[in-house]
């Protein structure tokens, strides 16, 4: 993956724009907010995977908070290393204090967290995930 | 005779009331807890032992968050600055070290020695605090006053990558106001950090 082909967006109004505000009543999209750094963001990654290659109809992106600098040292080697098959965007908006609570007013800025937008509701998970099944529980709930 | 005592249990009862904590944690206003926990220099530390204090810096930090890492030096120069002042910095680690071993007593020892930590870097033993505070993340900062009244609770500042590149000193404001007398306009913020390690 070259640096051309990862999505980035500077500012999270742009990113909210482009991939919040599009989503139809009837999708189910899944954003995982996470970064390299983050050690208990790594291990829940492969759930979200496994969510992506089995579950049809279900949209995984996973919004890394990497810093510009660290893009092409650290998020491309990490994304190509490990296969990424879910949609990787870097969100580079620094002004963390304007957007968190665009993600969600719950949402402390604590990392890993998932927002999951199904059938036209929001719901905002500040959690780790364990396994597939607890990230599908979540899901199913709220059907 | 009978009056006063009930006065005295009416008064304790109020106090008792505001000085509790929802579920959440603290919001400014609230009063927060003391405690009693371990320094990395064996000693046990209490915010009852500031007894000029002006105020409280208490910051949730650990060694393993890269988050916490950038605001070190931060932290290190805010106690430098305000602890004069009367408000010394607190550092509290939260995390459990059977979750994060980078986060153990004796890890916090050797960062503390390191970095000629100033102030108290002390551990969370149980994680009883943090829960109390409503810590969510580290860094995670709740700015006391001498009464332990919350002033400002959330971020340093509103750029953990550059410290040179700061706009909105949050915390410094807040401590600035305080000092003169002022209302602090921004007694909330958010900020992206780790999240708090508990074993599961």
């Amino acid at each position: 993956m070259s640096k051309g082909q990862l999505l980035q967006f500077e500012s999270f109004d742009e990113f909210e724009k482009e991939i919040i505000a599009p989503i139809g009543e009837n999708e189910k999209i899944i954003i995982n907010f996470w970064a390299t750094w983050c050690k208990p963001c790594v291990e829940e990654l492969p759930f979200f995977e496994q969510i992506t290659q089995e579950e049809n109809g279900l949209r995984v992106i996973l919004v890394s908070l990497d810093f510009k600098n660290q893009i092409e040292k650290k998020l491309i080697p990490f994304v190509e290393k490990h296969k990424l098959r879910s949609q990787v965007i870097a969100l580079l908006d620094g002004k963390y204090n304007d957007w968190i609570d665009k993600v969600s007013p719950e949402w402390s800025g604590a990392l890993p967290g998932t927002l999951m937008v199904v059938n036209g509701k929001k719901y905002f998970y500040e959690k780790s995930y364990h396994s597939k099944e607890e990230l599908l529980n979540d899901i199913n709930s709220l059907n | 005779m009978k009056k006063i005592v009930t006065l005295l249990v009416l008064f304790v009862g109020i106090t008792t009331i505001y000085a509790s904590n929802g579920p959440t944690g603290y919001s400014p206003g609230d009063i927060a807890t003391d405690f009693s926990l371990k320094n990395v220099d064996g000693s046990t530390v209490s915010l009852s032992d500031f007894r000029d204090a002006k105020g409280f810096i208490v910051v949730f930090t650990c060694n393993h968050c890269p988050y916490a890492v950038m605001y070190e030096d931060r932290i290190i120069e805010l106690n430098k600055k305000y602890a004069p002042m009367g408000y010394p910095v607190i550092a509290i680690n939260p995390n459990d070290p059977a979750a994060a071993p980078d986060d153990s007593f004796e890890k916090m020892k050797e960062r503390a020695k390191e970095k000629n930590f100033d102030f108290p870097y002390l551990f969370d033993d149980g994680q009883k605090v943090y829960p109390q505070y409503g810590a969510t993340r580290t860094p995670h900062v709740f700015l006391l006053d001498s009464k332990r009244v919350v002033q400002y609770i959330g971020a340093i500042d509103d750029n953990p990558q550059d410290a040179a590149s700061v706009q909105v000193k949050y915390l410094e404001n807040a401590i600035n106001n305080h000092a003169k007398g002022k209302e602090i306009e921004t007694k909330t913020t958010k900020a992206v950090g780790c999240s708090i390690k508990v074993k599961k």
